[in-house]
């Protein structure tokens, strides 16, 4: 009888596995695509001619690569139960580098691309830089990453503050705007960088036997250890990858600020927590899937833009995401009491 | 007589889901009395003790008299009331706070007082230690102090209330000669006052030297007790031994093709000029009490904590492993001893578990698990090894433990290993299953592989290993032939 249900929804799993397969689907990320369609047809149908403009979709496209960017970042970290809370300052940090370069070389009169490519190259060397400060002092240190990555914040916080002394760095070869602000056949340029780290980070993660480690390692270091498998490799490995997210990110928001200055995005810093949690990711680690983080990101996106086209007061934004994040933690806690406690029970019946 | 028994406990039994853990126990002390109660690793011992000392609940119909008085549902404040003290072999002593506070921490939870006084705490303490006419520094942190001394500060905590019976489990463990030395002499001076111990050793020897009476358990069974003068080692280990449940005894193998060889392996603490050989095909057993270096030295060995000094040779090339990656590679595989934190991710799939070790086999060249590759592994082994149920999605936790060990065999096997070290293969698992597993480990020793078995359990060593080294206190005590073996043998040496 038990081992009856067991197989049914076992069966009924391996059905929705079927239909979602190739993307890998669970029903979490499932609920989380219903509520993004969910809202955003609410907000069209309440403001249609606003929320549905091309100009807000635009301007939306525009705007959450970035933060999604960046929330992938996070997300790629929690996975393997740490948090990195360095992300803004590591971007604005390799965008602030870059920027010096960049404006330093289009003073000198040398030629747009080639101030562009060399700023750009810091930018990614030096965004894998602070990801590999972060995975020296996590992985071969061993400090817990909540510390290390405070530590780095505020290190990479202070460097960027001795070179802007406190200011904005700009003045970039108009080039560098194509980062940010164009569009590749109506496709806004960070769009297509967002879905490019989509890509990656889903072959990265969920597809390649590096993924495979890395969730392992989220749920049991020391299982994961005792099977041969280099931990700290890993582990400094994804953080370095972690670090490069950051850098892209910085790519984006100096691009479209036209500018780079240490506070930009610092923001997005919790919201990128919020993001992973709200799209299953495990704060304990060993769960967690790239499309829910997305799509996360879209209703964070989704929402923000829907209140502030109706006016309502960014404070009272704050305090609706809040509360819907606390409701949907809330009811991820119930179901997993819920599962832990049918398997306690049903273990005492076998037993 | 009954009015001259301080602690009677008669018809103890407790049940855990899918185990019986004591069985009709029954334990009697008298005031003033050093009463040891022996058995070997999971007799039963501390469930007993943690029943006495209110931790958990007996089945129906235990009785428990202490002073004559039938006492029901035991607490752990309520047994600190009736003067029972349990000194654990980790002490549960508070490392960061001071001496006083430790000693008096009891009676400051007994009296649920909210506001700390410092003074009455330290005078609380000095009482105590007056009493054991021992000085201590009050004011210390634990932590500063030796292993030695902070016994005694647990000790002293004991004497905070009314002390009658002091529970010792495994006291002399982490001390050395002088230390013992100076523990027995209070234990002794203790008896005078008429206090009573119960002291839980594995080394003979002290038994013998403090003990008056003794109580057996095994298997969760108790066998009997006896005083001083019925007893000598070999009586003794033979009560502890016993004959249990018959295994298949596999016929045993004299083989002379060595594989694997060590020499002098040293780790500081753990293990002491280790040298052994292992053949091609061949059941090598490793037993000895807990505590006597045999994981540390299949740790060592795999990588996990390698060795100090010492050589390890296979195929007679010397082997340099620091890691267990290193080892992987050179064809070793180890099966931890702890199932359920060491060798299974327990919240991922059998799936999950059983491709961890090869994920370099089910990828292409470009780091890509293949679906297909991976489904085709994982098939296998469920069919090989039998896994129940057939469910390669399952949640490692949700299996029953045989399984769970035949998934952690599953991912070490596919890793095709020449030498394959495993840490009590058949712990937690149902007699079935522990024949399947011994049946499974012959032949896979039968078709050439090198296997380590380290186990507690006597008759499996018996049923399986062709030679047998026994551990003492971190050194091999003896290399015994497998054949016609017996356990009181075993035993003798490792005690």
């Amino acid at each position: 009888m038990e081992q009856n249900t067991q197989q049914t929804v076992e069966n009924e799993k391996k059905g929705l596995r079927k239909l979602f397969g190739k993307f890998h689907l669970e029903t979490k990320e499932l609920v989380l695509l219903w509520i993004f369609l969910g809202i955003f047809i609410l907000m069209s149908i309440i403001s249609p001619g606003r929320f549905l403009s091309v100009y807000n979709l635009q301007s939306m496209a525009y705007q959450f690569p970035e933060f999604g960017i960046l929330a992938l970042s996070m997300m790629v970290i929690i996975v393997t139960g740490g948090i990195n809370l360095s992300i803004t300052y590591s971007a604005t940090l390799a965008s602030i580098l870059g920027a010096v370069v960049m404006v330093s070389m289009n003073k000198a009169g040398a030629p747009e691309l080639a101030s562009v490519l060399v700023g750009v190259f810091i930018i990614i060397v030096a965004s894998l830089v602070t990801g590999a400060v972060n995975g020296l002092i996590v992985a071969h240190i061993g400090i817990v990453p909540m510390l290390a990555t405070l530590g780095t914040m505020t290190l990479f916080e202070g460097i960027s503050l001795n070179i802007t002394k406190g200011g904005a760095i700009s003045g970039f070869p108009n080039m560098f705007q194509w980062f940010g602000n164009s569009s590749i056949i109506g496709i806004p340029v960070p769009l297509f960088i967002f879905v490019l780290v989509i890509i990656a980070t889903y072959f990265i993660l969920q597809r390649s036997t590096f993924g495979a480690k890395v969730y392992m390692i989220g749920c049991n270091p020391t299982a994961t250890r005792f099977s041969g498998i280099n931990v700290k490799k890993t582990l400094f490995l994804l953080y370095v990858y972690s670090g490069l997210l950051t850098g892209l990110a910085g790519l984006v928001m100096a691009s479209r600020y036209n500018s780079a200055k240490e506070s930009y995005g610092y923001t997005y810093l919790l919201q990128s927590v919020s993001a992973a949690v709200l799209g299953g990711t495990d704060i304990s680690g060993g769960f967690g899937k790239v499309f829910g983080t997305v799509i996360s990101v879209l209703i964070l996106q989704v929402i923000s833009s829907g209140l502030n086209i109706f006016g309502v007061n960014r404070f009272i934004t704050d305090v609706i995401m809040g509360m819907i994040l606390i409701l949907v933690l809330t009811i991820n806690f119930i179901n997993n009491k819920r599962e832990e406690k049918a398997l306690v029970t049903k273990k005492i019946v076998t037993a | 007589m009954a009015q001259n028994m301080l602690l009677e406990m008669h018809h103890v039994s407790k049940t855990f889901p899918g185990v019986k853990a004591l069985q009709d126990i029954q334990l009697e002390i008298q005031h003033g009395e050093i009463h040891a109660l022996i058995g070997e690793n999971g007799a039963g011992k501390s469930t007993l003790i943690k029943i006495l000392s209110g931790v958990y609940q007996p089945d129906e119909g235990a009785e428990i008299f202490i002073d004559g008085e039938l006492q029901k549902d035991i607490t752990p404040l309520g047994s600190l009331k009736h003067g029972i003290a349990v000194i654990y072999q980790d002490f549960s002593l508070f490392p960061n706070l001071t001496v006083a506070e430790n000693i008096a921490m009891v009676s400051r939870i007994g009296r649920k007082t909210k506001i700390i006084n410092w003074k009455e705490t330290h005078n609380i303490a000095k009482n105590a230690l007056a009493k054991l006419e021992l000085e201590l520094p009050l004011g210390t942190t634990l932590s500063e102090l030796s292993v030695a001394k902070q016994q005694l500060v647990a000790i002293a905590r004991a004497f905070v209330n009314d002390v009658k019976l002091i529970v010792m489990d495994e006291p002399t463990s982490a001390l050395s000669r002088g230390e013992v030395e100076s523990l027995f002499s209070i234990i002794r001076n203790l008896k005078e006052r008429g206090i009573s111990i119960l002291f839980i050793s594995h080394k003979l020897d002290e038994l013998f030297a403090i003990s008056d009476r003794f109580t057996i358990l095994r298997d969760g069974k108790y066998i009997g007790t006896f005083g001083e003068e019925e007893l000598d080692d070999d009586r003794l280990i033979s009560l502890m031994v016993g004959r249990r449940i018959e295994y298949k005894i596999f016929d045993k193998r004299t083989l002379n093709d060595p594989l694997f060889e060590v020499h002098n392996l040293n780790k500081a603490g753990n293990f002491k000029d280790i040298s052994f050989t292992l053949n091609r095909g061949e059941i090598l057993g490793i037993t000895g009490l807990v505590g006597a270096g045999r994981s540390e030295l299949a740790q060592a060995i795999f990588g996990l904590s390698p060795s100090d000094t010492g050589e390890i040779l296979l195929d007679g090339e010397p082997l340099h492993i620091e890691s267990p990656e290193q080892s992987v590679a050179h064809g070793i595989s180890y099966i931890p001893e702890n199932r359920l934190t060491e060798g299974l991710v327990l919240k991922k799939s059998m799936t999950d578990n059983i491709c961890l070790t090869v994920l370099n086999k089910i990828s292409n060249n470009r780091g890509l698990i293949g679906k297909e590759a991976q489904h085709e592994l994982v098939d296998t082994w469920i069919h090989d090894l039998n896994i129940k149920p057939n469910l390669p999605n399952m949640i490692a936790s949700k299996l029953s433990g045989g399984n769970q060990q035949r998934i952690v065999l599953s991912k070490w096997l596919a890793t095709e290993p020449k030498i394959l070290i495993v840490d009590e293969p058949t712990n937690g698992i149902d007699i079935g299953a522990k024949a399947d597993i011994h049946q499974l480990l012959r032949d896979l020793s039968e078709q050439g592989m090198s296997i380590i078995v380290i186990s507690s359990e006597l008759p499996e060593i018996l049923a399986i290993a062709d030679r047998v080294l026994v551990m003492r206190r971190g050194r091999i005590a003896a290399t015994l032939d497998g054949k016609n073996l017996t356990q009181e043998e075993i035993m003798k040496e490792a005690l």
